[in-house]
């Protein structure tokens, strides 16, 4: 049986869900953007009204406000965005079960089963389409396909509020002439390399030969000859289906740039508390750390190291970050932003091997103290007990949200 | 159109269901509800936001009220 398969994506999310919060903002060129004190401040997300001024996402205010000089900025409220993103959802189990959200504003289905209850995939999408409308007001524009990357591509074509059906007959004339980085999977990198090829079109990749993609991109290259080729045979996975974790970080830019090793340290510290604390939810250890640095040129570097003893400990974490920090980077400009990122991570009742130099000792201890740390804060609040030297810190900005987790890649 | 957040008496019978009995307005005026005629989740297109909308008559006029899971409003006229 044929399978129908819908992508839903909320448009403009951020920004339409300001503007139906609040009436007044309608119509008018709308950015939600970070907070410039803190050093935050690009664009986050933008109006239709704003788009058309060319306002870009991740460009900085003073960017955009050159191209739209009565764009009007707000804050962003994730708190809003995670609820009105968790009752859209709502609206989509009321047609099935097999929901794959993709961040926060899209959303595949599955519906090939509701048929029958529900009428043909076009007639279900086009009522989720007025359901959001009415009962939150907010749209969306839905792709119906046969499979999940040509729908993907359908509620790309026509936004906001519609419905694009793209059917077996028709993917050809729809999808082929379209530029190749639409198609999810085809990042900078590969459409680059593409255009070397002189392949522009999703139809000028279908038509190539498979063994040709294969040899230039490895396994890759065969995976998205056959999404061009409408061969996409991933299932939508059930709702509440958790991907794997592969790694736990936390990031921050600092309000001000950080200048020696002592408040790049400060900083670790406080980041990989919230790794720990993530870890120890997902009842997880890690094997190895890795740090990002990124200069006051926006230049950034990234550098790991594997750890003797897996831990959760947020001293040994932040521990392994500076080792790898002053080892590595050469003070050539300050540091504006820094990631901690544990990775290799495996099950926290994985036994360990033992080796005659590492403090066994020593380590249970540290991990004693900072689980109890964390479970003080767990019950007393983020304030109850910190490191003497996170006293007054004043680079750190507060009530910084913690980093999203992007999606994995659907396939497979 | 203005959004105004009010005073709400409810009644929750055993079942779980709720129904707004009062409304108490900014100066301190307490309205009956006469009757609820409808309850739909929907948006409040004129003052902005989302809830359960519940349409009742208020003195034989239909008006919106909405639950937005932590507060009540209506929409006001001035």
């Amino acid at each position: 049986m044929e399978r129908v398969i819908l992508h839903s994506d909320l448009n403009a999310c951020y920004a339409s869900i300001e503007c139906m919060l609040n009436p007044e903002l309608r119509g008018k060129p709308v950015a939600v953007a970070g907070n410039i004190e803190d050093r935050h401040g690009i664009i986050l997300a933008k109006s239709q009204e704003a788009k058309e001024h060319g306002v870009k996402t991740g460009e900085a205010i003073w960017e955009a406000r050159q191209k739209c000089h009565d764009l009007i900025t707000v804050a962003p409220h994730y708190d809003e965005y995670i609820k009105y993103s968790n009752l859209v959802r709502d609206i989509y189990r009321r047609y099935t079960d097999l929901i794959e959200p993709f961040g926060l504003d899209e959303a595949w289905l599955d519906v090939t089963g509701s048929q029958r209850l529900f009428g043909t995939g076009e007639e279900i999408a086009n009522d989720i389409r007025e359901t959001v409308k009415y009962e939150l007001g907010l749209t969306v524009s839905i792709g119906v396909s046969f499979n999940k990357v040509f729908a993907k591509l359908g509620s790309d074509l026509k936004k906001p509020d519609a419905v694009t059906v793209i059917t077996r007959n028709d993917f050809k004339e729809k999808l082929w002439h379209l530029p190749a980085n639409e198609m999810i999977g085809i990042g900078r990198a590969t459409y680059k390399k593409l255009e070397s090829f002189g392949i522009h079109t999703i139809g000028e990749l279908a038509v190539c030969r498979k063994e040709w993609a294969a040899a230039q991109f490895g396994k890759c290259g065969t995976e998205l000859w056959m999404f061009a080729n409408g061969l996409d045979f991933s299932r939508v996975m059930p709702d509440g289906y958790r991907t794997p974790i592969k790694s736990i970080g936390h990031g921050i830019t600092c309000s001000a740039d950080l200048v020696d090793a002592n408040e790049v340290w400060r900083v670790f510290l406080s980041l990989s508390q919230d790794v720990n604390r993530r870890l120890s939810h997902y009842n997880l250890k890690a094997s190895g750390v890795q740090i990002t640095v990124k200069d006051c040129n926006l230049f950034s570097r990234q550098f790991q190291k594997k750890l003797a003893i897996p831990t959760q400990s947020a001293t040994e974490l932040a521990r392994a970050a500076i080792e790898l920090f002053i080892s590595n980077y050469r003070w050539n400009y300050d540091v504006r932003a820094v990631t901690v990122r544990a990775i290799d991570l495996i099950d926290e009742d994985t036994p360990a091997q033992l080796d005659f130099f590492s403090d066994m000792r020593k380590h249970e201890k540290t991990q004693k103290i900072d689980d109890t740390v964390l479970e003080l804060r767990r019950r007393f609040g983020e304030n109850a007990i910190f490191n003497a030297c996170l006293m007054q810190e004043e680079k750190i900005p507060h009530g910084n949200p913690t980093e999203s987790v992007m999606p994995m890649r659907m396939f497979r | 159109m203005r959004k105004v957040y009010v005073d709400v008496t409810l009644r929750q019978d055993k079942y779980g269901t709720i129904v707004p009995l009062s409304v108490t307005w900014e100066d301190g005026t307490r309205y009956e509800i006469d009757r609820v005629i409808d309850v739909r989740r929907a948006a409040a297109t004129k003052v902005g936001g989302t809830g359960v909308r519940f349409t009742v008559r208020i003195m034989g006029r239909e008006t919106y009220l909405f639950d937005d899971g932590e507060r009540w409003f209506v929409e006001a006229k001035l």
